[in-house]
């Protein structure tokens, strides 16, 4: 099987401060990776290295495009990432404002992936905005209305609806869940596990929430300053954390 | 010095003009960047189609100035005896004798010839802008030829308004390549543009020139199931009783009168003068207003 995403010595410096450096994993499809790790450990920019918002320094993305197998994103031109990004690939951000145009209705929030690449029949675009929107819950009379208009967790929803429509098969995801009180994080996890089963997606999820990565990921990746310190299954490495630091983050979460 | 070069502007500023023409007539719809002058009117008073007009103009020229289709509104009136004093070129309302044509929101009606030039005031030249304010990523679009956000507007109207609400700068997309705002004109023009004349468009608070080449393909954007229709007014002009002219709605009394009149103000008189009259319109006679 070949893997959907290979990732070899990928590093990024910003001038002399390391981001990341050293990350190689493989992503299979169907597989949904965590990567784990305290603020300002390299997860973030792994993430946009990775999506091809920030540029690497060092090392290979390599991603099993649909038409022409596996290729370097990086070595691509700008137009062919750019369509992998809005076709094969979805960005949810941590702020659903990032991610969605907050001056346009909800449904045109969801529509506008299908007309970037060439939808032009509006009953088709809205029917499948509103089916979309019905598959995050949110109510069909809500299609007409401004994300502003929006509480959080809508929006974060909107977003992943907005994100799924063109049939990914790889969703990068910024810390989803952040920002958000418990029970609407509850619901959109639920809603999460459920999308990413039905639909056989891939994904990479950026977090600090070990929560987060119990309940969605298959595998995990603990980061710290810039590298890799541990990776294994979600459940061996939170019941089983080898290395000094993972251990510190295992224990390191609150009880109720 | 009480002289000033003709037509204002100097010559090196005119070259310069003119090479961002000639750029933006190779490449049909691309906004090209300008080095804008100050010119001696605001912004927005068609800063940008004067320097297009002044780099265009030779003193063989015969023009014309139209604002929102009339030739005696403030902004035509002024445009033109500026040029008349810093050009001394002749100047017409006629349009079928213009050779040049400066127009801010309207397209004659009269069909224009290959010897003529149509000069336009375009105050926002990019048809992105208003969806995506970055400047960087809508020259990628452009690039790229992104251009599905355009159609997000255009279904915004169609979900707010059940039809494309847009009737005016509507969006159209030039050669199969570049999507250009038309500048402000009624939707209703949109279909003239293919036509003989070259069409130049000039920015000047924005600093872009583009332009269209003699019978371009221009395409205004819509839905297989909502597609584009030119829309006027459902009425006949009521002083030359034309039904095939963009109208202007004008309130005549405070207890509700309306009449409808071509906004075109040259194409209603040499029709008046061809005889033609409509329902609240009077003899015409020579000279008269």
């Amino acid at each position: 099987m070949t893997p959907l995403l290979q990732v070899r010595d990928v590093a990024k410096f910003y001038g002399a401060r390391v981001g990341c450096k050293d990350v190689s994993f493989d992503l299979y499809p169907g597989e949904v990776m965590g990567i784990v790790g305290e603020s300002g450990s390299g997860k973030s920019t792994l993430l946009n290295c990775l999506a091809g918002h920030l540029e690497p320094d060092a090392g290979e993305v390599i991603f099993d495009t649909a038409v022409d197998g596996p290729r370097d994103t990086l070595t691509m031109s700008e137009p062919e990432r750019r369509m992998l990004s809005r076709t094969d690939w979805a960005f949810v951000h941590q702020h659903a404002r990032e991610g969605l145009r907050m001056g346009v209705s909800a449904g045109g929030n969801v529509g506008e992936r299908l007309m970037a690449v060439g939808a032009r029949h509006y009953g088709d675009i809205r029917s499948s905005a509103i089916d979309w929107l019905g598959r995050v819950e949110i109510a069909e009379d809500r299609v007409d209305d401004r994300p502003t208009a929006f509480s959080g967790g809508m929006q974060q929803r909107l977003q992943i609806a907005r994100n799924l429509v063109t049939g990914p098969r790889l969703v990068f995801m910024d810390e989803p869940t952040g920002g958000l009180d418990v029970s609407v994080q509850a619901r959109l996890l639920d809603l999460l596990r459920g999308l990413v089963r039905e639909m056989g997606l891939s994904a990479i999820i950026v977090t600090h929430d070990l929560a987060v990565v119990r309940l969605l990921a298959d595998r995990l990746m603990v980061m710290k300053d810039g590298h890799v310190v541990e990776t294994g299954l979600t459940d061996q490495v939170l019941d089983d954390p080898q290395h000094g630091y993972t251990q510190l983050l295992v224990s390191s979460v609150l009880q109720v | 010095m009480s002289d000033y070069n003709f037509a204002y502007l100097d010559e090196q500023t005119k070259r310069m003009i003119r090479r961002a023409i000639l750029k933006g007539l190779a490449i049909p719809g691309y906004q090209v960047p300008f080095a804008s002058r100050e010119m001696p009117m605001p912004y927005g008073w068609g800063t940008g189609g004067v320097q297009v007009s002044a780099a265009t103009l030779v003193p063989e020229d015969r023009m014309k100035v139209i604002d929102q289709g009339a030739d005696d509104t403030t902004n035509a009136v002024s445009i033109r005896k500026f040029f008349e004093r810093t050009a001394g070129v002749e100047t017409t309302e006629e349009t079928g004798r213009a050779t040049l044509i400066q127009t801010r929101h309207r397209i004659p009606e009269e069909a224009l010839g290959e010897d003529q030039i149509l000069v336009y005031q375009v105050p926002i030249p990019e048809p992105l802008r208003f969806l995506e304010p970055r400047e960087t990523e809508t020259r990628k679009m452009h690039a790229l030829e992104e251009y599905g956000l355009m159609h997000v507007k255009l279904y915004e109207d169609i979900s707010q308004h059940g039809a494309i609400a847009t009737s005016y700068a509507y969006p159209v997309k030039v050669e199969g390549r570049y999507v250009m705002d038309p500048s402000p004109i009624p939707k209703f023009d949109n279909p003239k543009m293919g036509m003989a004349a070259i069409q130049l468009f000039g920015a000047g608070r924005e600093q872009r020139i583009y332009a269209l080449p003699p019978w371009c393909e221009v395409v205004s954007l819509d839905f297989e199931d909502h597609p584009f229709e030119p829309s006027k007014a459902e009425h006949e002009c009521d002083l030359c009783a034309a039904g095939d002219s963009y109208l202007d709605e004008v309130i005549v009394d405070d207890a509700g009168g309306r009449m409808f009149v071509c906004s075109d103000t040259d194409y209603c008189r040499q029709r008046r003068a061809a005889g033609h009259m409509g329902a609240q319109g009077v003899p015409y006679e020579e000279g008269a207003a």
